[in-house]
């Protein structure tokens, strides 16, 4: 690499770098300082230190959103994993041995097809699709053969301790897909001899599971922890689109990212929305420095 | 994530081809103990639902957008009656649902397409280069995938609105190729470091300026990885929801796909137009199963390739 090393250098550079400065790391720097000013779009912003930061502790909708990012940080993850951890498991290993050969069920392609389609589809347009499965009357998916039956309809997003809830579902029931495929990968890394030395020492399917496909596939599951987590953090479109009134009925379901995007552009508080953000931004460093730390383990080679 | 953790797409990273589809699961004649069968048993009951839980929503809503409002409330589960295809041409007319659709198409395709150009540009430069500030340059990059997008939403609105490019499709195209670019730098640098030397070094010999290197010789070789990214660029920009929100905010004739269909769900309440609605989401959804069913092991690849190790 001789002649005319840096003309190209910087001439391959200039364009993504300028782009990436102008739109991300230039707004990222201004968010710091917007959000110790009380601007509101008109006149100049004026400084005003930590006082946003200060309001942010006595704002109900603030706390109800983080208390909400704490629900979805548990319950997200943990039961998307299980479901997908139990059907990938089922995929790959589920089946009957043959000479050492593990199967999966009958079937395994056809159903990883399927249960990964919803990945394809953008979360507003699903949002939209379980607006209308969860409909109050009988045009529900849901309600609609519950009134046939005669029962009560269910409120799903109306009850206030129902919604959330109700949100968390479609959240799962999309992302389920991916991570099958994800652990599927994972799974199908693992040498079949060690299944094979498993099953000849009397190893049932639970205990492989346990003993054997649970440990080595233990990165993979880390880094299926921290996407459910940045997922969890994130959950605007879901919220905006399927929530009663953007993150009700009265905040039951509000995020962050709802509160920010209210705050912004609906009150032109753009100062105390910005502090928001700020405080999004180390809940979520908090998150991913913890996670790395706790699911720090030596991990298994083979 | 530490740039060596992740590879680029290999045939492990591919779903695995899990034996023989049509081998007969549990019917073994020498299943060694029962609980092989209870297990495989539960297992196909459980798979069996969950499949029926991905489905019949989606099925439902495609029935649903060929019938009229009344039978929608009076039969939801039953067959339309008959096939109102004018539901269709309501959604896409009168609920510019083919606009929508349009705008869609125009800012990912150019997005896309300014996203795989200028990051792989970078990464190919940060991955075979040495330079001084190599090193600052690409964590720099890569710092954007740690960052939520909602920390910069306010200071971001008014730089495209100082600009000038609040509410045009230029402004969209050129800020989802931004908050493309760190996973793009990112997976292709990893991409580019793997492919070898040798051939570079003989193109040079050959008189190949760096320039006609890279577009021909080393974008050819980075295929697979391209595809990857494209895809998972592609269907990442095509889901955006909050930037063409508050980007295009005023703009109706300019709204996205995702943009549009949660605005027509509001007002579906107001106008009783229950079946245009269900159409109109019929049209979201049906290209995503066409084109999956064509590309499906491609995209499965593309979207996990970001977490394959």
């Amino acid at each position: 690499m001789r002649h005319g090393k840096y003309p190209f250098v910087i001439g391959f550079l200039f364009a993504p770098v300028a782009l990436y400065v102008t739109f991300v790391i230039w707004p990222y720097a201004q968010a710091f300082q917007i959000s110790m000013t009380n601007w509101r779009g008109l006149s100049a912003p004026q400084w005003v230190g930590f006082d946003n930061y200060r309001r942010l502790l006595d704002d109900g909708a603030f706390w109800k959103a983080v208390q909400h990012h704490g629900v979805l940080l548990l319950a997200l993850p943990l039961i998307t994993i299980a479901i997908a951890l139990f059907f990938a498991f089922l995929l790959n290993v589920g089946g009957k041995s043959s000479g050492g050969q593990r199967q999966g069920v009958w079937g395994a392609k056809f159903y990883r097809v399927v249960f990964f389609f919803p990945q394809v589809l953008a979360v507003a347009i699903i949002a939209v699709l379980f607006q209308m499965v969860y409909r109050p009357n009988e045009s529900g998916l849901i309600n609609g053969v519950l009134m046939k039956f005669g029962l009560e309809p269910i409120l799903f997003l109306v009850k206030p301790n129902l919604a959330l809830w109700s949100i968390i579902a479609v959240l799962v029931w999309q992302a389920v897909g991916f991570y099958v495929v994800l652990f599927s990968a994972g799974m199908a890394s693992i040498p079949g001899e060690i299944y094979e030395a498993a099953e000849m020492d009397g190893a049932t399917k639970v205990t492989l599971f346990f003993r054997v496909t649970l440990p080595l596939l233990w990165d993979t599951l880390q880094v299926a922890w921290v996407y459910l987590g940045i997922a969890a953090f994130d959950a605007f479109a879901i919220v905006a689109v399927l929530s009663v009134d953007g993150g009700g009925p009265d905040g039951a379901t509000t995020v962050l990212a709802m509160e920010i995007y209210r705050n912004a552009f609906v009150y032109s508080k753009y100062g105390y929305a910005s502090a928001m953000g700020v405080a999004l931004f180390f809940l979520t460093l908090t998150f991913a420095a913890l996670t790395l730390r706790l699911t720090k383990r030596e991990s298994v080679e083979y | 994530m530490n740039p060596q953790s992740t590879l680029p797409p290999t045939p492990a990273a591919l779903p695995p081809k899990t034996g023989d589809p049509s081998a007969p699961a549990g019917s073994g004649s020498k299943g060694p103990r029962s609980e092989v069968r209870l297990f495989a048993g539960l297992g196909h009951v459980a798979l069996a639902v969950w499949a029926v839980i991905v489905i019949v929503p989606i099925l439902w809503t495609f029935l649903a957008a060929f019938k009229n409002t009344s039978e929608i409330f009076s039969s939801p589960w039953t067959l339309p009656a008959e096939l109102r295809w004018e539901n269709f041409g309501r959604a896409w007319t009168k609920a510019h649902v083919g606009r929508y659709f349009l705008n869609s198409v125009i800012v990912v395709s150019c997005s896309t397409f300014l996203t795989m150009l200028l990051g792989s540009m970078a990464a190919y430069v940060l991955a075979r280069y040495k330079f001084w500030g190599n090193r600052a340059v690409y964590f720099l990059f890569v710092s954007g995938l740690a960052f939520p997008v909602f920390l910069a939403l306010v200071p971001l609105f008014f730089v495209v609105k100082n600009l000038g490019l609040l509410d045009t499709h230029t402004g969209v195209v050129l800020v989802y190729s931004a908050y493309s670019l760190p996973f793009t730098v990112f997976f292709l640098a990893a991409f580019f470091k793997t492919l070898p030397s040798s051939v570079a070094e003989a193109g040079m010999i050959d008189g190949c300026g760096h320039t006609r290197l890279f577009f021909q010789v080393m974008m050819p070789m980075a295929k697979p990885g391209l595809i990857s990214v494209t895809i998972f660029n592609i269907i990442g920009q095509w889901a955006q929801y909050q930037l063409p929100l508050v980007l295009l905010s005023n703009a109706k004739d300019k709204w996205v796909l995702t943009q549009g269909i949660a605005d027509i769900s509001v007002n579906a309440g107001y106008e009783a137009d229950w079946s245009g609605l269900f159409a109109a989401l019929t049209i979201a959804i049906l290209p995503m199963i066409i084109v999956y069913a064509v590309f499906q092991r491609q995209i499965q690849a593309g979207l996990t390739s970001g977490a394959v190790k």
